[in-house]
């Protein structure tokens, strides 16, 4: 499908929160009415470190334009641990699509606690703003996707 | 093959104002296993749930979808709900189309459009979903309660006379925290040591309480009802008991240049003290950095003069571990440092203090045996300004953002006793705001007012300025008169803001409670759960988790110690049935996910397994469902992707992925 | 917008300040070493340039009492910095009376050697409508 010029382009934004404090957070934003982008849509995980690297570039497969993980701050996670885990990964993760082309501003680690709404929202005004000022992720889509 | 049914709550207007909530249930209807779809006013009523139950039974339904609120407020409901209707709870997913969509778009379609993703993304994972059953742990009927202030005692004090065994830990030498350091207390201006020391009493004499002063929480590992916790008991240096309490070490001590906690370094105290006459326990306990018995190994006199015999100066610091099935926390508050305020000029005058300061030296115990006097020269002050709001509601980074609550309060208490006392001092009260929200709290301001002739003054302090005569000169505005003010004082008097106790962000970590950016501890629910921390098993009494007076403050440790009761009453637990699973055909034994685990719930066992017809013994990996608590860190780890989460496996959350980007 | 909403904003702008955060504590007219000569005291400024009654605020006598010695923006507990507010006026009420003379076309003759290019760009920034 030749992508129509006029067309805003909306990107497809998947982010993964962590039970305990980014999704609450997601919550938080929410009751505080602090709005962000339709295109951002969340996926909950029970923790930063369930987060596979095999979701993400599934993601990006299936046509997603950015990715996002979110979790507890370094030291407050409900797991003790998972967060240091999901930042070493993520950080090879990041690096590794970087070098085959999904840019580092189409993915993204963020520390957001349960009592950070406001941060939550910014984070994703923020992400989608670069996003849509990266444009179509080309990368790693799977053709048989393309319609 | 799964027969869902998919239920769209509208929740009044919340979701149905933005998001055609027909249209959602339209569109599932088109989902792969959808076989009843349909909406409704409130899902999560009475009739709500009838609903579903219904559709379970006539439709034969295997997996519920309810689009609605967050998980986090109605996903037990709902999976009780499905639980009576005869299906797995954990066959129920929730798409929260209300604070992830409704609430946050204002343009109908493209939240239609939202909410018809996110509940194809449920729709997508219950298809793989499988019913689980959760297993069973006991509780330690046992609770800890950190912080040993009003809030302890007061939580420790319920939970005892219910029949359990708590355990208070208490930093500082004597329980009482920083109601004990005040005079009286608001609004009825009691005396606050005869009201809370009967309360020390009665904790230290009860049978199911045992205190640990001078103690500290090391290490907190386990999870609810199975807590198991290092306290570390610091050298008091002071047999317990053998002391008898006589005070004579304390008279005879000859390091007497120490600052006085107690007294907010307005004094000074000995080396070997109790913080203040009434200390429970009557033990007074060793500053080693202070004790010339331990800087120089000469003196000992303490020692000498104990005819107990009490004195020890080998003794260790101990640790004690020990079980608990619930732990409160009530860290309790402090006074913000005032270095960022120079305008005020805390530091250069010591006739500017703070108001917990006035506090001591209004006390008949303080540094002043309770005259009001000046702490330069011992005069008494004549014209006394207050200033409100010092470092609270500031946005500036120098200060606080939040309100702290009390100090109006307080400071109107201060301001009515001076002016009873000695009424010719003239008192000045400098505000931006009373705020009073209390039971008899703003007649108690009136009264101030016009009883006692304080004078308040909207508008604020800019700057104090000590003067060569010691007087100090006030700078504020009038902003009801329009007017620059320049008051000449004895005194000023600064409510601080306060803020978390020091300790807390340390403790928070170890419990693996969540904590907000002002150091508060953050509770499950602001509203509906507010004494119960979001990690279950842990609870929150007083100021840890927000400004509040005394009475607030008992409330809420009463409402901790019930919560913490309902949980010690129960015998067992249902522990969370979304454990980690490893399949025994796929793992290669490589112990990848023993070593990322936090709880040491994996374990290797050599088992005889039928690899497609091929019987041998293997290497591999077992999950202890008791100790898993299903964060998911080992199933990432796993090079052959044996390892697997219940509730959140691989093939679900792709299956999320696709329905997202499809 | 009318001209009075446009220069409040213009205000709000050059300034850097949201107004809205003021909590009307009245600190920045407290130790204000000109308030005795000001007929807007510092803390009604704020209150002007949120109704945007900005005439009477480019009219008064206090944007030209203003020291600017800024005690009320190192001491604003919110971050609302009267001090900026007034000094923003005042280059409103300098714009206004000079009027637009400079145009790019004039330009060109004014150079020479001499003159250091930033001068040039602050007094585009400055007059610049």
């Amino acid at each position: 499908m030749p992508i129509n010029e006029n067309e805003e382009f909306r990107p497809k934004i998947v982010a993964f929160c962590c039970n305990w404090c980014s999704y609450a957070g997601a919550d938080l934003a929410g009751s505080c009415r602090l709005g962000y982008p339709a295109d951002v849509k969340i996926i909950r995980v029970p923790c930063s470190c369930r987060v596979n690297p095999m979701f993400i570039l599934r993601a990006f497969e299936k046509g997603a334009d950015g990715v996002i993980m979110c979790g507890c701050h370094p030291g407050d996670c409900h797991y003790s641990t998972g967060n240091y885990y999901a930042r070493r990964r993520m950080t090879l993760l990041f690096s590794m699509l970087d070098y085959i082309g999904v840019e580092h501003g189409r993915t993204r680690v963020e520390w957001v606690s349960a009592a950070e709404g406001v941060k939550f929202s910014q984070t994703m005004n923020e992400f989608v703003e670069k996003i849509r000022s990266l444009g179509k992720n080309v990368r790693l889509g799977d053709l048989r996707c393309r319609n | 093959m799964q027969r869902i049914g998919v239920f769209v709550c509208h929740c009044g207007s919340n979701i149905a104002a933005t998001v055609d909530v027909k249209k959602v249930a339209e569109m599932a209807l088109m989902e792969q296993g959808v076989v009843h779809a349909e909406d409704y006013q409130y899902m999560c009523s009475e009739a709500g749930q009838a609903k579903i139950a219904q559709a379970i039974a006539e439709k034969g339904l295997t997996g519920i979808v309810v689009c609605s609120c967050s998980p986090r407020m109605h996903e037990a409901t709902f999976r009780t709900c499905a639980e009576r209707a005869g299906i797995n709870p954990y066959m129920v997913e929730i798409a929260n189309i209300r604070e992830h969509c409704s609430w946050i778009h204002k343009d109908i379609e493209e939240a239609t459009k939202k909410a018809v993703i996110l509940m194809r993304a449920a729709v997508a994972k219950v298809n793989l979903n499988a019913p689980l059953k959760p297993g069973e742990s006991r509780v330690t009927k046992r609770a800890l309660v950190i912080g040993g202030g009003i809030a302890g005692i007061q939580t420790a004090l319920d939970i005892a006379d219910a029949g359990y065994p708590v355990d208070i830990v208490e930093k500082t030498p004597s329980i009482g925290g920083r109601m004990s350091q005040l005079d009286k207390t608001f609004p009825t201006l009691d005396c606050s040591a005869c009201i809370l020391t009967p309360k020390m009493v009665e904790a230290a004499a009860h049978e199911n309480i045992n205190i640990y002063t001078y103690s500290e929480v090391e290490k907190v590992t386990g999870f609810v009802g199975d807590f198991t916790v290092d306290i570390r008991k610091k050298a008091r240096s002071v047999d317990m008991d053998k002391c008898t309490g006589c005070g004579a070490c304390q008279e005879k001590c000859p390091s007497k240049r120490t600052p006085s906690e107690f007294n907010r370094g307005l004094n000074n105290r000995t080396a070997i003290y109790t913080p203040f006459a009434q200390a429970i326990p009557n033990v007074p306990v060793i500053d080693r950095d202070a004790c010339i018995k331990f800087k120089t190994g000469k003196c000992g006199l303490c020692s000498t003069v104990c005819a107990a015999g009490a004195i020890d100066y080998e003794q260790k610091d101990e640790i004690i571990t020990e079980k608990y099935g619930a732990i409160v926390v009530a860290t309790g508050f402090d006074v913000i440092k005032l270095d960022n305020y120079d305008e005020y000029a805390y530091s250069q005058s010591k006739d500017v203090i703070t108001s917990l300061e006035l506090e001591r030296i209004m006390n008949a115990a303080g540094p002043t045996k309770g005259h009001l006097e000046r702490l330069s020269d011992g005069k008494a002050p004549k014209n006394i300004v207050f200033v409100q709001c010092v470092g609270s509601r500031c946005s500036d980074n120098r200060g606080k953002s939040y309100c702290s609550k009390i100090c109006c309060m307080y400071t109107a208490k201060h301001a009515m006793l001076i002016r009873d006392k000695y009424p010719d001092v003239n008192v000045t009260v400098f505000y931006i705001d009373v705020r009073t929200p209390g039971k008899n709290f703003d007649e108690f301001y009136r009264r101030a007012v016009e009883e006692y002739g304080v004078n308040y003054v909207k508008g604020q302090v800019g700057k104090v300025c000590p003067e060569p005569d010691g007087s100090l000169t006030v700078y504020g505005s009038d902003l009801i008169d329009n007017k620059q003010l320049k008051i000449s004082a004895d005194m000023v008097v600064l409510a601080a803001a306060i803020e978390p106790s020091e300790s807390v962000r340390k403790i928070a970590t170890m419990l693996t409670a969540s904590i907000d950016t002002n150091n508060f501890l953050t509770e499950a629910h602001p509203k509906l759960r507010p004494v119960e921390s979001p990690t279950a098993g842990v609870f929150l009494s007083g100021v840890c988790q927000g400004p509040k007076d005394i009475p607030e403050t008992v409330s809420q440790a009463g409402a901790a110690a019930v919560k913490a009761i309902g949980l010690l009453a129960k015998d067992k637990l249902m522990t969370n049935p979304c454990t980690a699973k490893s399949d025994e055909l796929l793992c290669n034994g490589c112990s990848q996910c023993a070593n990322v685990c936090p709880y040491g719930a994996i374990s290797y066992e050599e088992k005889q397994v039928n690899d497609h017809g091929i019987r041998e013994t293997r290497r591999v990996a077992v999950v202890n469902n008791a100790l898993c608590q299903g964060c998911g860190a080992c199933t990432v780890t796993c090079p052959s992707g044996a390892m697997d989460l219940q509730g959140f496996s691989n093939r679900q959350i792709t299956a999320e992925v696709d329905a997202i980007c499809r | 917008m009318n001209k009075s909403d446009l220069i409040a904003e213009q205000i709000r702008q050059i300034s850097g300040v949201n107004p809205y955060k003021c909590m009307k504590c009245g600190k920045c007219s407290a130790t204000c070493p000109s308030f005795d000569a000001m007929d807007i005291k510092p803390h009604q400024f704020v209150s002007y340039v949120l109704n945007n009654d900005i005439e009477a605020l480019v009219n008064s006598k206090s944007l030209w009492h203003c020291l600017s010695c800024f005690a009320c923006v190192e001491r604003c507990p919110r971050d609302v910095k009267p001090g900026k507010l007034i000094d923003a006026a005042r280059q409103i009420a300098v714009r206004e009376q000079g009027g637009d003379y400079l145009l790019p076309d004039d330009i060109p003759e004014l150079l020479d050697e001499d003159i250091p290019q930033q001068l040039l760009v602050s007094a585009f920034r400055r007059y610049r409508r």
